[in-house]
Formats: structure tokens, C-alpha cells, sequence
């Protein structure tokens, strides 16, 4: 029996008197490359935020490892990748290697890990997505596929089963693009990661995803045939 | 230098200056990163109100406007929820209320005086030895605070969504910046002057974040930015007889021009 990693049970939200999600129901099993799409104000990263706890849904249950989101703790385990745009000022003052290095600390322990641990942890990170030479530049000077990976980096510094992506692709050119999915395809597939990602791209990925959730008249559907053939 | 140092008054004018330099930048650089730079504002006027309250029923100064300053912080943050996406109103709500409030104060205490004119501009003459007291207790408690905390500080700065779901509690560390804020305007109060403390908590982080280095170095490099217009403003104040708060963001402004000429198009 395949191990349910995610679960969500009729979710809905609103937000005001709008309907956003309605009786949502979906399972995500261990080791799935899921991809959720649907146009644009389907509410695809409402759900993505209800499922990492930053927005609470009016009904419905979510799960994670079998526990109630307001139960789950281990949130070391969950990988992270914002939107890009959203994701920071590329003027902020901050090198690659502090940017990777910002979620070992999350745990309350000041002195949980050495300074040679960390070092470790953010070039193996590094290493696994081809920028362990990018660590001493600022991020803000780096290419959009630079910073993409710089933050699958960090998504992967606390060694995590699971990651969340929010249009992880938006803004990268064609080639990075390639790379990118490449490197998505390895964590998945070699290091066992199961990914959940938001994209409008679905042609793009539909080679490499298993799941295709399609968010359309604020429910979900697995059976996307909508989506089929071209980005939506 | 060594000269003006044999008065007790410049050495204590000093040692607050240089507790001012350490932590405006401190808490400056999250405060600018976090785009909370009108804080300062609003916590020094919140602290006028205090200042003034002190003068008007005869308790210590220092006192009330810590006391209205801690309590600015809190509205600030509760008011915050009120007004989501517009939480800039809370800082002008606050505002608003701490010059309504210093104004009457001021008023019912018969007008202005020397004192209070060296806590609107700042003082070398006017740090005494219980002011310095307080300065160091709070100093610490807030370098000892940004030490322990940050790189969670860092997190919730660069990305609050990313270390909200990493397990930390977003919503405490930005209370608590502010209170840190609010200690730190009460610190610079007497050297910098209410009206030109929050200048100090951002002019140094704006010249650091110009030299394109990265998060931990630009912090440090705001201090010494800070410790120079300090020093040198106080000098000025000392030789020329002007305001120590004037003459130090002057200092401040001078560098970063100086830096935007020296290094054009390199941005942080």
C-alpha cells in the first residue's frame, strides 16, 4: 500500500463572499511527482498555502505524514520553493551561502549544529544543484536559473522528503528551463523526494510528472483532460 | 581627542555614542530589509510623548519614554492585524497619537525648556551617569538578543514565508524586532536627538547596503559607518558648539554620499 503523504479532505475557502476552493479531495503518496494546474486565479497557490499552513481553509482537513496540519511538526522535512518574483528583493545583501545556510537555523537550538556541519550541509546542497562555486557571489547578481537553483538549494539544506514549488519556472529561459527540470526529475526519481508543484507549464512537465491535478471551477480534478496537450 | 576626553561629560557623551553606533545599525539593517524603516519615527515620537510626561508629572524622563515606547511597539504590531495590507497605517496611527499626546504634555508643563530642546536634538552636555546605566543595560539586552537571534532574523527578513513554514514563529520575531526598536531609540535619544534618531537606524544600513557585500558583512560594515559619524560628529559638537544629533546624521549623510560617488551602479 502506497505511504499518503498529503492528504486533503473538502477543503474550501473563501475569501469574502468568493468562492476560492470548494470540497477539494486529493491524495499525494510518497515519492509522486505531482504537478497542479489550472488558469490563472484557479487558486493553485491558495491550495499550495493551505497545504503548508499559511492560510487556513474555512472547512476541511489537511494532512501531512498522517497528522492534522495544526498537529504536524516536523516541518524540517518540508522543502519550500516560493514563486520567484515573490520570493525576495534581488537587492537584499545576501550571499548564496547565507541564503542556504537560513533554514538549518530554524530549529530553536542556537548551538544545534557546528560551523563545519553547516559548511557541509550548504556545499553538499550546493554540489547537488551545480552552484557550489556561486557561494561567496550575492544572490541578487545571479542569473533567474541561477537563483532558481539556489533555492532548490536551499529547499533541500534541511534534507527534506518533501518539496512544495510554486511556479518554480516563471521568468527562466527555455534552456534553464531544461536544466531545471532535469535536476527536478534527478531528486525525484534518485533521491526519492516527492514533489509538488504548481505550474502553468504543463506540457512541459507532463513527461516527468505521474500525478496531474487540474484546479478548474475552484475544485480539483486528477482527471485533467482539459489540461492535455498544451500549457494552459 | 585626548584632550576633550579629560571631561567627564565627553567621556560619557562616548561611551553612549558609541552604544548608539553599535545598535542603530543592529536593528536598522532588519528594520531597512524589512521596509519597516518608518518605525523609527514612529517609536521616537511615541517616546517624545513619554519624555514629556516625564517632564510634566517630575518622574525621570528616560522611564516614560521607554514605558510609551514599549507600548507604541505593541500597538503597533496589534494594529498591524487590524489593518492588513495596509499595516503602514499603524505606524501613522501611532505617530500621530505619541506628537497629539507630547504636544498637550508640553503644553501643561508650560513650554518648552533646555532639557527637552536636548531631547529633540541631542546633547553631549546632557548624558548623565544613570542615563548611561540604562543605555548599557538596554545595549545589551538588545546585541545579546540580535546575537542569539540571527539568523532567524536573517530568515524572516529574506523570506517570512520560507521560515514561517520552517517552524518560526514570524509573527513573535516581529513584535519583538520592534520592541528591540523601541530600546534602541531610547538608547540613541539622548546623543541623537528624537528628531533625527531613526536617520541613524537607516543612513548607515543605506551606505552599507551600497558597498555590495553580503548580509553579515553589510551589518558590520553599518556599524563602522555609524562609529565614524558618531565620533566625528560628536568632535564637531563638541568644537563648534551645534547639536550632537545634527552634526552626526550630517556625518552620516556625507559618507553616503560619498560612497554613491565612489562606487556608481553598485547596488546591493
Amino acid at each position: 500500500m502506497q505511504e499518503s503523504v498529503l492528504k486533503g479532505r473538502d477543503i474550501t475557502f473563501k475569501f469574502g463572499n468568493n468562492i476560492i476552493l470548494e470540497k477539494c479531495n486529493f491524495d499525494i503518496y510518497k515519492g509522486d511527482f505531482s504537478v497542479i494546474t489550472g488558469p490563472n486565479g484557479s487558486g493553485k497557490s491558495t491550495l499550495l498555502r493551505i497545504c503548508l499552513g499559511l492560510l487556513k481553509q474555512q472547512e476541511g482537513t489537511v494532512e501531512i505524514y498522517g497528522k492534522s496540519i495544526d498537529e504536524f511538526s516536523n516541518w524540517k522535512s518540508i522543502g519550500y520553493m516560493p514563486q520567484r518574483v515573490e520570493a525576495f528583493n534581488p537587492r537584499f545583501p545576501a550571499t548564496v551561502e547565507e541564503v542556504v545556510k537560513a533554514p538549518l537555523y530554524s530549529e530553536s537550538a542556537f548551538f544545534s549544529k557546528n560551523k563545519e556541519e553547516i559548511n557541509n550541509i550548504v556545499n553538499k546542497s550546493l554540489s547537488s544543484v551545480g552552484m557550489e562555486k556561486y557561494k561567496k557571489r550575492l544572490i541578487g547578481k545571479l542569473s533567474i536559473g541561477q537563483q532558481q537553483r539556489v533555492f532548490i538549494a536551499k529547499a533541500l539544506a534541511n534534507n527534506p522528503t518533501i518539496i512544495f514549488m510554486d511556479e518554480p519556472t516563471a521568468g527562466i529561459d527555455n534552456k534553464s528551463e531544461k536544466k531545471f527540470y532535469d535536476l527536478l526529475y534527478n531528486l525525484n526519481k534518485i533521491k526519492g523526494i516527492t514533489i509538488i508543484m504548481i505550474t502553468h507549464n504543463y506540457a512541459d512537465v507532463k513527461s516527468m510528472a505521474n500525478r496531474i491535478f487540474c484546479l478548474n471551477n475552484n475544485t480539483i480534478d486528477e482527471k485533467c483532460e482539459a489540461a492535455e496537450g498544451s500549457s494552459i | 581627542m585626548i584632550e576633550v576626553l579629560q571631561y567627564g561629560f565627553m567621556q560619557r557623551a562616548f561611551i553612549a555614542g558609541i552604544m548608539v553606533a553599535v545598535t542603530c545599525p543592529l536593528i536598522g539593517t532588519f528594520i531597512v530589509l524589512k521596509r519597516l524603516s518608518m518605525i523609527g519615527d514612529t517609536l521616537s515620537h511615541a517616546s517624545l510623548a513619554g519624555i514629556a510626561a516625564g517632564m510634566l508629572w517630575g518622574f525621570y524622563p528616560f522611564w516614560g519614554a521607554l514605558v510609551f515606547s514599549i507600548l507604541a511597539a505593541i500597538l503597533i504590531e496589534r494594529l498591524r492585524k487590524s489593518f492588513a495590507g495596509y499595516e503602514e497605517l499603524s505606524n501613522s496611527i501611532i505617530l500621530s497619537t505619541g506628537i497629539a499626546l507630547a504636544v498637550v504634555f508640553v503644553g501643561l508643563a508650560k513650554g518648552y525648556n533646555a532639557d527637552l530642546m536636548g531631547y529633540l536634538f541631542g546633547s553631549i552636555a546632557a548624558v548623565s551617569k544613570q542615563d548611561i546605566y540604562i543605555m548599557l543595560f538596554l545595549s545589551a539586552v538588545i546585541i545579546v538578543s540580535v546575537v542569539v537571534l540571527y539568523h532567524k532574523l536573517f530568515y524572516i527578513s529574506f523570506d517570512s514565508e520560507g521560515a514561517q513554514i520552517s517552524g518560526i514563529s514570524v509573527s513573535f520575531l516581529n513584535f519583538y524586532i520592534t520592541l528591540l526598536a523601541s530600546f534602541t531609540i531610547v538608547v540613541s535619544t539622548r546623543i541623537v536627538g528624537i528628531f533625527m534618531v531613526s536617520s541613524l537606524l537607516v543612513l548607515p544600513v543605506a551606505t552599507a547596503m551600497q558597498m555590495g557585500k553580503g548580509f553579515k558583512k553589510s551589518l558590520f560594515i553599518s556599524i563602522i559607518f555609524a562609529l565614524i559619524a558618531v565620533i566625528f560628529g560628536l568632535l564637531f559638537s563638541y568644537y563648534l558648539d551645534i547639536a550632537s544629533g545634527g552634526a552626526i546624521v550630517l556625518f552620516s549623510v556625507l559618507m553616503l554620499i560619498i560612497v554613491l560617488i565612489i562606487k556608481p551602479g553598485k547596488e546591493a
